[in-house]
């Protein structure tokens, strides 16, 4: 990340051509910079692992998958942090709420619904789901609460927060690890079974371009209506192609990994069948936290950008006193975002629990560090009133690549430490020498 | 004091009519000090009043509790002679009053119409944002006040001074006020953009419009108000036409708080 930044920046010399094409595409310079420091890392891991391993093992179709998969649950929870982080504030509780509502659903699926309910009964899963969205939103609420109208700063609501929910998450199954979930549950986690194939992926994938396409032509259409500036009709194109040849890169890629072996030969077994000996390849396809990530990823942009609540959010980021005076309810609009940031962290708990096909209450330890990096990273200031979802998710996809790359090559959970820590710090300071250049 | 002002003819040309806002017993402390001390002031339509005074007596505070900015402690509010609950921005809005405050109140990382709209957002009949729809009114509005501004797409901060003015003007005249308040509109433009804001003055009275004009630019007040007061360590020092006291006169009641003999003398005058 500091590299790119950093190299980006003085470059002036080509900056005729460059800032041109910018403008035209209306490409943000700050995207650039993030995927110029993802393609940094991945390559960076991949050759480390080359030559002082033997074996590259970081661009590789099963790396990319777990990685994207590995991504979903900070990505979730980051999306809601630039909300928080944009209104000034700060939370440093989401790995503690995402333990206490794993914890919660852990027990109501193992331990109280199916003696009421039956094993396997398919209400489980959405009675449970359905509990743990409402706690996390309960817990954000009441942080939200204490923070707006009780006027206790965030970050010690939060930091005491931090301590009191992972508290309860020991609280709720008394310590105990609490496992196995509700096999529906399970697939949401992702793994070979709680992924869509395929031919589901080639499906969303589609859709997914044909979406990109038609927010280009309506975009474009708006514009004209009004009589707005409009982007040169190349830049449209390109920017068209672009986004739908990532999106089938991604397909081709999540395609490209195979069933491991032993999965493929149990589904075999239970459908009766006879397994070639040349061996079979089914493909994974997406797994179904990335499908939520990107579905969260959506609703939440579309919350950030075309509803009141997100330029209220974005208002009182900029200037507190002025949306107070335009007569913005700011106190319940605070009590709203962390109530979100807390369904988030709902939504986040179903995807790790499920993933690990247990919940303990240490479940999210360290996350809050994760998350917080990814929205900075992503371009969300401290100084409030700036941040984008899309960034917060390409920043959650730097940390967890910078976090399983270097567990990838074998470095100590020290250096990692070392390493995430320091990265935080790095982004925060790029971020501010970006601003103070900008002015 | 106030006995007299009832007799006294020549200051109440409009007697006998509603007063658009009358404020009577605004009181407000902070602590142990009365930044407003009991004042009692009126605003007719089509009037323009201003109100002078030093930095820090009181003038800031008393508009910002008809705005609903700030709570009062005591005091009431009638707008076209009923009495008028204003405890926040929006009642104060509900009732037609505008405020344009002299920090603009802007929020500077969104762009021209998403201020102009804060607050009482156009949407779609879904109940999104229109936005479009939006940035074409603030086109329109702007327009009209200031028709070479054209940086719509970017942020207020990357803005001058005038055009932030500007937007400011928009957002409290789009919304049909009734009474807007304007304080220190001028201070931070140049001669040809505070003749702009002049000429809107001149025309907002003409539509009926009542305006509060707090300046400390006794120039400014003398020019385009029809009566004004003093305010004074939070007390009112005197009220007069601005035909008939000179601005030395007005200079005396701001620094000693000496009422001239064709002026209204409120509780805040020295008695000699």
């Amino acid at each position: 990340m500091s590299d790119v930044a950093a190299k980006s920046a003085p470059s002036a010399s080509d900056e005729g051509a460059f800032t041109r094409f910018l403008r035209a595409t209306e490409i943000d310079s700050r995207l650039l910079g993030m995927i110029g420091a993802l393609a940094l890392i991945w390559v960076g891991f991949h050759l480390y692992g080359l030559f002082f391993n033997g074996y590259g093992a970081f661009l590789t179709p099963r790396n990319l998958w777990n990685l994207s998969v590995q991504t979903a649950s900070i990505g979730v929870m980051a999306t809601g942090m630039v909300l928080v982080i944009v209104m000034r504030h700060i939370d440093l509780s989401v790995g503690s709420i995402l333990g206490f509502t794993a914890v919660a659903m852990g027990v109501t699926q193992v331990w109280y619904l199916p003696p009421l309910l039956g094993l396997g009964s398919p209400f489980i899963w959405i009675i449970t789901i359905i509990v743990g969205l409402v706690l996390g939103t309960l817990v954000g609420a009441l942080h939200g609460w204490v923070i707006a109208y009780l006027r206790v700063p965030a970050f010690i609501v939060t930091l005491g927060g931090q301590l009191v929910w992972r508290g309860a998450a020991y609280l709720v199954a008394r310590g105990e690890t609490v496992s196995p979930v509700d096999s529906t549950f399970a697939l949401l986690g992702g793994g070979p079974h709680g992924s869509i194939g395929a031919y589901g992926s080639w499906i969303i994938g589609l859709i997914a371009c044909a979406g990109v396409i038609a927010l280009i032509v309506l975009g474009r259409r708006q514009r004209q209506r009004f009589g707005f500036p409009l982007r040169p009709i190349w830049a449209e194109i390109l920017v068209g192609a672009v986004g739908c040849a990532l999106i089938v890169g991604f397909v081709l890629l999540v395609n490209a990994y195979p069933w491991p072996s032993g999965i493929v030969r149990q589904y075999y077994r239970a459908a009766g069948l006879e397994m070639p000996e040349s061996g079979v390849f089914i493909s994974t396809g997406f797994a179904i936290p990335v499908l939520i990530l990107i579905g969260v990823g959506i609703v939440m942009t579309f919350l950030a950008t075309r509803t009141r609540f997100g330029r209220y959010v974005f208002a009182i980021g900029g200037n507190p006193e002025a949306a107070e005076l335009a007569g913005i309810n700011t106190r319940w609009v605070t009590l709203k975002v962390f109530a979100l940031m807390g369904l988030l962290c709902g939504v986040s708990a179903v995807i790790s629990s499920a993933r690990l096909n247990s919940a303990t209450n240490a479940l999210g330890t360290l996350d809050e560090l994760y998350v917080i990096a990814a929205a900075v990273i992503g371009g969300t200031s401290f100084s409030g009133g700036l941040g984008t979802i899309y960034g917060a998710i390409l920043g959650a996809l730097v940390m967890q690549s910078l976090q399983s790359g270097m567990v990838l090559v074998g470095f100590d959970s020290a250096v990692q430490q070392i390493v995430v820590g320091s990265v935080l710090v790095i982004a925060v300071f790029i971020d501010t020498v970006y601003r103070r250049r900008r002015k | 004091m106030s006995e007299l002002a009832a007799g006294s003819p020549a200051h109440n040309t409009r007697e006998g009519e509603t007063p658009l806002v009358e404020m009577t017993g605004m009181s407000k402390s902070f602590g142990g000090l009365h930044a407003v001390d009991r004042i009692d002031i009126n605003l007719f339509p089509g009037e323009v009043v201003g109100i002078l005074g030093h930095n820090g007596a009181g003038k800031t505070v008393l508009i910002k509790m008809l705005s609903g900015a700030i709570r009062r402690d005591s005091g009431t509010i009638r707008v076209n002679g009923e009495e008028a609950p204003i405890n926040n921005p929006r009642d104060a809005k509900d009732y037609g009053i505008e405020t344009i405050y002299q920090t603009l109140a802007l929020a500077d990382n969104v762009d021209a119409a998403s201020n102009l709209f804060l607050g009482r957002e156009l949407r779609t009949r879904w109940g999104t944002l229109d936005d479009a729809a939006m940035e074409a009114e603030a086109r329109k509005v702007m327009g009209r006040l200031n028709p070479r501004f054209v940086r719509f797409k970017e942020p207020v901060i990357a803005l001058s001074g005038g055009q932030r003015q500007s937007v400011a003007i928009a957002r409290a005249i789009h919304f049909n006020a009734h009474v807007l308040i304007m304080d220190e509109p001028t201070a931070a433009l140049g001669p040809q953009e505070t003749a702009q804001v002049a000429d809107l003055i001149k025309q907002l009275k003409a539509e009926g419009i009542g305006i509060f004009l707090i300046s400390h630019d006794i120039h400014d007040v003398f020019d385009l108000a029809d009566r004004l007061y003093v305010i004074k360590s939070g007390q009112v020092v005197g009220m007069a036409s601005t035909k008939e006291v000179t601005k030395d006169e007005v200079l005396g009641m701001i620094i000693l708080g000496k009422c001239p003999p064709n002026a209204v003398p409120g509780p805040g005058a020295i008695r000699d």
